[in-house]
């Protein structure tokens, strides 16, 4: 197995400045000590409620983040440190965003133009003309403009935005919102092939069901952190499954009985201490509130201090 | 590309037009409702006090027929708006003339004011909103927006006065009001005359109007750079200057089309505290004698023609915006 | 790999000094303090604005008369602060006439049907269509000039642009899940207008009403400098302005600086108050 790794993100953490009632400016971390790998041939996925932050994490390996942001930690891409003059270099290049809708192409530029990138070369015109032949394109969409474009055009020349510059990791932030099950896993199959072809994906989205129909290993995404990391066969049952969360995540799929799970995410403000998830954890203890490291277990890894 | 693709455009233009008649014609209505309402009495303002006293009752009353007071309101608006549309606009009391002709010849003289002032304004505004905009935050940003907000609170007329103390006075670099030096024929004056007595309207009316355009682009820039292809254009690899030229110019456009053209009515209302300032013989300034002087059927005609002026502004504008827009021409988001 | 690294730092966020809202704060409090200070310093100097004094004329700038003094040695520094706080009288009075025209009419457009709302919004295209200082000199004209004239014809042109922003904001409250919930629960009408509605509208409104009055105080001055507004007899800053042009000539550069610069700061205040305060309450900017 080529375990080398494409991504890794270790002690990833955004805050936000903004202001609270009255004129005091407060810190709002949004995401802290996040970790992540995405090695070759993966496909991972980072499966969290809608509203969670999931973007901001996109965005932060990205180096896109809004202007009142504030963003610490270590990325390596192909075992290289990223500083954030790097990450400007490689994004659009070896790194690239998939995005979730067409709000994200230009509204007044027909879309072959934006595809490659405002050049008109011979050879790049060829490249984007193969690629729209592959994605089964008719030519004459790059003469169409974005509004012109369905739904599912939209999404396949989202894709070929991504697929020009032969990048070897895709971050795909939900990219298939409003499909039903069946239609996003037909949309998802390129991303799994081009993760087959030794590269990586990092999928970002709120279906768990979805995720594990095609990714390797799933990041369980909580109030801004990752809380578990595990691959896809240990959520065949739930006992091989670490986190509480987790557990209750997977209690919920329809498969499963569709147990609905009580409470919500706690907003960045009024974060508990310790670990996020303690006032919704059946096994909440006192220490939950101390300091929870993070544990591997079975090729997995996990922070809970009763995971077992 | 064929015909078909801009039947869209089509109808919107119909539309545009249809829109703009029915404005013109109510505005007509109302201003001339306000300056009958007027308890300024024609007749006096034409012949004068002393022209009043030494008036048999009977040319009183010729005078007062001539000036339809006898006859009732809609009936006298019927008629002065059916010679309108033959061209006929009355008689200015002021200047004894046809109020057409009054128009024709200080109209010209405002649209060189103005043109000027709008095109250094719009041109200028339209750079420094994007600068502005796009270092939002930044020094540059600070200083722009400290200028504009500035000169935005800063009354046209009293900019006026300190320029005309400045550069008039002070350094006598230029003339002290009147376009035409006195004494001079009219068709005598030189051009490079004309173009110094227009120096000082047109520079205070340009910085005057740079101000708004100015915020207004950059409050449009700062929303498009928060848009969801900027963010796309970042992660993307783009650099700034591509950003700028790609994205940030195309998608300004039609903002700032609305913006530029919008700000014909500014830069009239601007022309007429300019010019009076400057003794500009212009649209602006006959507007002022014709309201202080009670010369109702010329302030009447200076309100219709720059209503028209202000419609055509708007109209221009939403052609070149269905032009602009494929959304428009392609015909697909607005009806 | 598991070599510990420093953090690295990805991203720093610009510090700013002071705060968006103590800013504002800041505003307020000195604009309030400085409307306070110029309508009472006016009213109390009212006298002295019109008293003449020939062994006084024509001074520069000193202690004695920081603004100098005219042609009939009247002091410049009272009759500026005299003819400040009639502005401001107007001003506060024409603003808060439009403002109520533009919430009675931007919420009519709003709620009572397609057919009020094409009317209303054609009646703003109307207003619009003439240039504004021309409608001016239009309504003082129809009123025959004078101070009534003024007041008026600042007090009913002012509404359009906030009309519009009531009659936008109203509209998409009345799309706002909230309130179609408070409807399918049954509450009526105006319980719905008066606890879900009027709370969000009001501080737009407020703020419509702020940023009103500057203009207000602009339209009159400009007005009054035409010749259509106060009479000569009232040291309106428009008069006073109108009346310098006269000296300029002469080289009297103070008749027309000082009187300009206070009506420029008092006009700038309070479009920078009228600008925080919206900022506060426009949820796009709120980490601005």
């Amino acid at each position: 197995m080529a375990d080398k790794h494409i991504l890794q993100i270790k002690n990833l953490s955004v805050a936000f400045t903004q202001y609270e009632q009255g004129l005091r400016q407060m810190e709002l971390n949004v995401i802290q000590n996040l970790h992540v790998s995405v090695r070759e041939g993966e496909l991972v996925a980072v499966v969290g409620s809608s509203g969670s932050g999931k973007s901001l994490l996109a965005h932060a390996i990205l180096g896109i983040l809004p202007y009142n942001c504030q963003a610490e930690g270590n990325i390596w891409f192909e075992d290289e440190l990223l500083s954030s003059e790097r990450i400007a270099a490689l994004r659009g290049r070896k790194i690239e965003l998939v995005p979730q809708s067409v709000t994200y192409l230009d509204p007044l530029e027909k879309v072959g133009r934006q595809v490659r990138r405002e050049r008109n070369q011979e050879s790049v015109r060829k490249k984007q003309e193969a690629l729209f032949d592959f994605y089964k394109l008719p030519l004459s969409t790059g003469e169409l403009y974005p509004f012109e474009l369905s739904g599912g055009m939209a999404r396949r020349v989202l894709l070929t935005t991504a697929m020009m510059e032969n990048p070897r990791l895709l971050i795909a932030d939900e990219p298939t919102p409003g499909l039903h099950l069946e239609a996003a896993k037909k949309a998802l199959r390129h991303f799994r092939t081009f993760a087959d072809q030794g590269n990586g994906v990092l999928l970002i989205t709120h279906d768990l069901e979805l995720a594990l129909e095609v990714a390797d290993r799933i990041a369980v995404f909580y109030a801004g952190t990752t809380v578990e990391e595990a691959p896809v066969a240990d959520f065949q049952s739930v006992d091989t499954l670490r986190h509480p969360y987790t557990k209750a995540l997977w209690r919920a799929l329809p498969q499963h009985g569709f147990h609905p799970f009580p409470g919500n995410q706690p907003y960045a403000k009024d974060m508990p201490q310790g670990c996020p998830f303690g006032p919704r954890c059946p096994q909440l203890t006192p220490e939950c509130e101390g300091p929870i490291p993070e544990q591997t277990i079975r090729f997995g890894t996990v922070r809970c201090i009763h995971a077992e | 590309m064929e015909l078909e693709s801009y039947s869209g455009l089509l109808t919107y233009i119909g539309k545009s037009i249809i829109k703009i008649i029915t404005l013109l014609i109510a505005v007509s209505i109302l201003s001339f409702i306000l300056v009958s309402a007027s308890p300024v009495d024609p007749v006096r303002a034409y012949i004068g006090e002393v022209g009043m006293a030494n008036m048999s009752t009977d040319s009183l009353a010729k005078l007062e027929a001539y000036f339809g007071l006898n006859t009732p309101p809609a009936e006298r608006y019927w008629n002065w708006f059916s010679d309108f549309i033959r061209g006929d606009m009355g008689a200015s009391l002021l200047y004894r003339q046809p109020v057409a002709n009054v128009i024709q010849v200080k109209f010209m003289n405002s649209m060189v004011l103005m043109t000027t002032a709008w095109i250094f304004s719009g041109l200028l505004g339209f750079v420094l909103g994007i600068v502005a905009g796009f270092y939002r935050g930044r020094w540059i940003d600070k200083l722009i927006k400290g200028y504009s907000l500035l000169v935005a609170s800063t009354p046209t007329f009293w900019l006026a006065l300190v320029l005309l103390m400045i550069f008039s006075v002070w350094l006598q670099l230029l003339p002290i009001g009147l376009s035409v030096p006195i004494g001079v024929n009219a068709a005598e004056v030189s051009i490079l005359d004309s173009l110094r007595h227009l120096i000082l309207p047109a520079l205070t009316l340009s910085v005057i109007g740079i101000a708004n355009i100015t915020l207004h682009t950059r409050e449009k820039m700062i929303d498009i750079m928060g848009e969801d292809y900027i963010l796309f254009a970042k992660a993307r690899g783009k650099s700034r200057l591509a950003i700028i030229r790609h994205h940030g110019l195309r998608n300004i456009m039609l903002p700032a089309i609305t913006l530029q053209f919008a700000s014909i009515s500014e830069i009239f209302g601007g022309s007429v505290l300019v010019e009076q300032v400057f003794s500009y013989p212009g649209l602006g300034k006959a507007a002022v004698a014709a309201g202080l002087g009670g010369d109702a059927p010329l302030l009447l005609g200076i309100a219709v023609i720059s209503a028209a002026l202000v419609f055509s502004g708007n109209f221009i504008a939403n052609l070149l915006y269905g032009i602009i827009d494929p959304r428009i021409r392609r015909g697909s988001v607005y009806e | 790999m598991n070599k510990p690294v420093a953090v690295m730092v990805l991203q720093k966020t610009q510090k700013k000094r002071l705060n968006q809202r103590s800013q504002t704060l800041l505003y307020l409090t000195f604009g309030s303090f400085f409307l306070v200070a110029i309508t009472v310093a006016g009213t109390l100097m009212g006298e002295l604005a019109v008293t003449t004094s020939f062994t006084q004329k024509n001074l520069l700038p000193q202690l004695a008369h920081p603004f100098g003094t005219d042609w009939l040695g009247r002091d410049m520094l009272s009759r500026t602060l005299k003819g400040m706080s009639l502005s401001i009288y107007i001003g506060l009075f024409a603003a808060t006439i439009s403002a109520v025209i533009a919430a009675v009419l931007g919420a009519a457009a709003a709620t009572l049907g397609k057919k009020v709302d094409a009317v209303i919004t054609w009646l703003i295209d109307l207003v619009m269509g003439i240039p504004h200082l021309l409608l001016l000199i239009l309504i003082s004209y129809a009123l025959g000039r004078g101070t009534f004239g003024v007041v008026v014809a600042v007090a009913i042109s002012h509404w359009p642009v906030l009309t519009r922003i009531i009659r936008g904001e109203i509209l998409q409250l009345k799309e706002a899940n909230y309130i179609k919930i408070a409807e399918k629960l049954g509450q009526g009408k105006l319980k719905i207008v008066v606890k879900h509605m009027l709370p969000h509208i009001f501080p737009q409104f407020l703020v419509g009403l702020v940023l009103l009055f500057p203009h207000a105080i602009l339209h009159e001055a400009a007005l009054t400098f035409l010749g259509f507004g106060l009479p000569p007899e009232q040291p309106g800053i428009g008069i006073i302005l109108s009346e310098s042009m006269k000296y300029l000539a002469l080289g009297m550069w103070w008749l027309a600086f000082f009187p300009g610069i206070v009506l420029l700061a008092t006009v700038m205040l309070f479009d920078l108050i009228g600008e925080s305060l919206r900022k506060r309450i426009d949820p796009h900017s709120a980490q601005d």
